[in-house]
């Protein structure tokens, strides 16, 4: 399998500054990640607010401006590039917001919307946009009565279908979810994340799934990666990186999720404190002042990540 | 066990442009001494504003149209207005809010919103008992503290100085209204854990609504259920996640992320709280239902602790 798209050495800086407008320092919300997304596979990307598992997501869709790396799409690099160069390649490289339906403009008809990106991006007739139209509603599974009605005539749910049919009228290669089920109910959650297996599966996607939420990753990616205050500090296959979980991090994000009918987790705590601010990082390993492993060699040096497939940044995993 | 808190068949409405939202219909809740009761249900099922009538602070538009919240014995809808903020209103019933941050004023110190609070809620309090307590909610160097103002401090470090606040009354019940929302999984379980032992050593009652169930496995003794408005069913933790006998709680556990499963979703929507179907609620997308679930079931104990309010209830 081959990469889809891969990051290398990306770094994406915000700058700190004082009342006075002047930079006293940086927030390295991407810090020097290399990562692969393989075509066809949903990688997981967690992590807790602030990791800058977002930072990096809108990094590689061209909303933040990177400071250095690559990034490699289908094998051009797309990092630095402004929005008309970025065009051509952007139709198969789509974003999906949190709620997909809260977008939609609440004066212009479904079927209108479904049709402005094809607009946008393609030479295609009008009966050729319509023809593509329809078949993405039936693909959502809607009705093509909708598209003669205008957003609040339908259903949330109803809704967030239309957001992601107007995202994949554009047949893109590689969708990137960002926290997609962050605030949603669990029967709500289970209803979207069927969704998004299907359209899978009908139009060949490959996801980069941003969630906070470790069994949600679980149940959709087949490979996981977890960022902790900019970095990638383990990637790996889903069950290995769940199953044996090598760095320390990992296991205590793990055994902070509660489990029912297993222990209780607020028995026997493991991960002590809070993350330190972005601002002011620890000398060597990030991870080091709340680490249970943390050795003088761990302040001296900072772990790189190892080598796939079940890499971890760590010097005692 | 001894009765601490009871709701009986409160209903309550809000008006809206376009009709009467009836957000509760006839719900019902019981909190016994010293017990942690999760009240856990999907957005809009009501649990916010049960937690607000308790409390007596549901918006202007509310309207209660009928039921009771009997508190050590008495009616707190039947309590003149002075009394309840006198003696029941942060003092025997506190409040743990969603985001500790919009609580506080951000203009004020910590310690100066802490002396208001003893000044009108906890008068009995010295300085002694506010370090006591800042020390028993892990804030470093509690003197200094006091001096900061709100924004000085992490989302984990102000809801526990939220829950130190609302110990200081030494009330009998606190609400807590999803604390741990907003909160990473790390900072959580800590919260949790913090709430959990110093509750537990006190004796005090928890009401703790939630819409996730694993933070309801947690820290309930007793878990609730409401849907649309009403309750559904109410068990012992165990029996809650092994042994659920409504067909909507079933499915609400089944609809939780399985790692070797497939994704179960319940079909349907949640209904209109403006056109609210008849009877029980979840009948419209209950596999179970039949004729007779257009009117309300009454309750069932199929086990000691264990009520459900179902004409078919899974055995």
């Amino acid at each position: 399998m081959n990469p889809l798209l891969s990051l290398r050495g990306l770094e994406t800086r915000f700058p700190v500054r004082n009342a006075f407008g002047l930079r006293t320092g940086w927030v390295r919300a991407v810090d020097h990640v290399t990562l692969h997304v393989m075509a066809g596979e949903t990688l997981g990307l967690v992590g807790e607010s602030g990791c800058g598992k977002s930072s990096l997501a809108k990094t590689i869709i061209g909303i933040n401006r990177p400071q250095a790396g690559e990034i490699l799409f289908d094998g051009h690099d797309i990092a630095g590039l402004h929005a008309g160069e970025r065009r051509a390649v952007a139709r198969e490289l789509q974003y999906v917001y949190q709620d997909p339906g809260a977008s939609l403009d609440p004066r212009w008809k479904i079927g209108s919307l479904l049709e402005e990106p094809l607009k946008i991006h393609t030479a295609l007739s009008p009966a050729e946009r319509r023809r593509r139209v329809v078949e993405i509603l039936r693909a959502v599974g809607l009705p093509e009565a909708h598209l003669e009605r205008y957003p609040h005539e339908i259903s949330g749910g109803q809704q967030r279908r239309v957001g992601l049919a107007r995202i994949l009228t554009l047949r893109p290669k590689l969708v990137i979810l960002d926290e997609p089920t962050s605030g949603l109910d669990v029967s709500v959650q289970a209803t979207v994340l069927k969704l998004f297996r299907e359209l899978r599966d009908v139009f060949a996607l490959t996801y980069l799934f941003v969630s906070h939420d470790l069994s949600v990753v679980r149940l959709m990616c087949e490979r996981v990666a977890v960022m902790y205050l900019g970095r990638v500090v383990e990637v790996g296959p889903t069950a290995q990186v769940f199953d044996a979980p090598r760095h320390p991090y990992t296991r205590a994000l793990l055994s902070a999720l509660p489990r029912i009918g297993g222990r209780r987790v607020t028995d026997d705590l493991k991960v002590a404190g809070e993350p330190p601010s972005p601002t002011d990082l620890p000398q060597g390993c990030r991870f080091r002042p709340r680490c249970p492993l943390a050795a003088e060699r761990c302040a001296a040096e900072e772990p790189a990540l190892g080598t796939e497939p079940h890499a971890a940044a760590c010097h005692f995993a | 066990m001894v009765e601490l808190l009871a709701v009986e068949d409160l209903t309550v409405g809000f008006h809206t442009d376009a009709g009467l939202a009836q957000v509760l219909d006839g719900a019902g809740l019981r909190i016994d001494a010293g017990e942690v009761v999760g009240l856990v249900g999907e957005s809009g099922c009501g649990k916010t504003t049960l937690a607000r009538a308790i409390l007596g602070v549901l918006a202007p538009a509310a309207r209660i149209g009928g039921g009771i919240i009997r508190f050590k014995g008495e009616d707190l809808l039947q309590q003149d207005a002075a009394r309840l903020s006198r003696d029941i209103r942060g003092r025997a019933i506190t409040f743990i809010p969603q985001d500790p941050y919009g609580s506080f004023n951000p203009l004020f110190t910590v310690g100066a919103q802490i002396r208001d609070l003893v000044r009108w809620k906890a008068p009995r309090a010295g300085r002694e008992r506010v370090m006591e307590l800042l020390r028993a909610v892990q804030i470093p160097e509690p003197e200094r503290a006091l001096e900061k103002l709100p924004h000085e401090f992490s989302g984990g470090q102000r809801q526990r100085l939220m829950i130190a606040m609302a110990l200081l009354p030494e009330p009998d019940l606190i609400i807590a209204d999803e604390p741990t929302t907003a909160l990473d999984v790390t900072i959580q379980a800590q919260i949790l854990k913090l709430l959990r032992d110093l509750v537990k050593d006190r004796g005090i009652s928890v009401l703790f609504t939630t819409h996730d169930l694993g933070t309801a496995w947690e820290i309930c003794d007793r878990v609730s259920v409401l849907y649309a408005g009403q309750d559904m069913e109410a068990a012992p933790t165990a029996s809650f996640f092994a042994a659920a006998a409504h067909p909507y709680t079933r499915a609400l556990l089944l609809s939780l992320p399985d790692p070797e499963g497939d994704i179960r979703d319940i079909p349907g929507e949640v209904p209109s709280l403006l056109e609210p179907p008849s009877g029980c609620r979840f009948h419209p997308r209950c596999g179970r239902a039949s004729e007779a679930c257009r009117s309300r079931p009454p309750r069932r104990e199929p086990a000691p602790g264990h009520l459900v309010r179902c004409h078919h209830p899974v055995a």
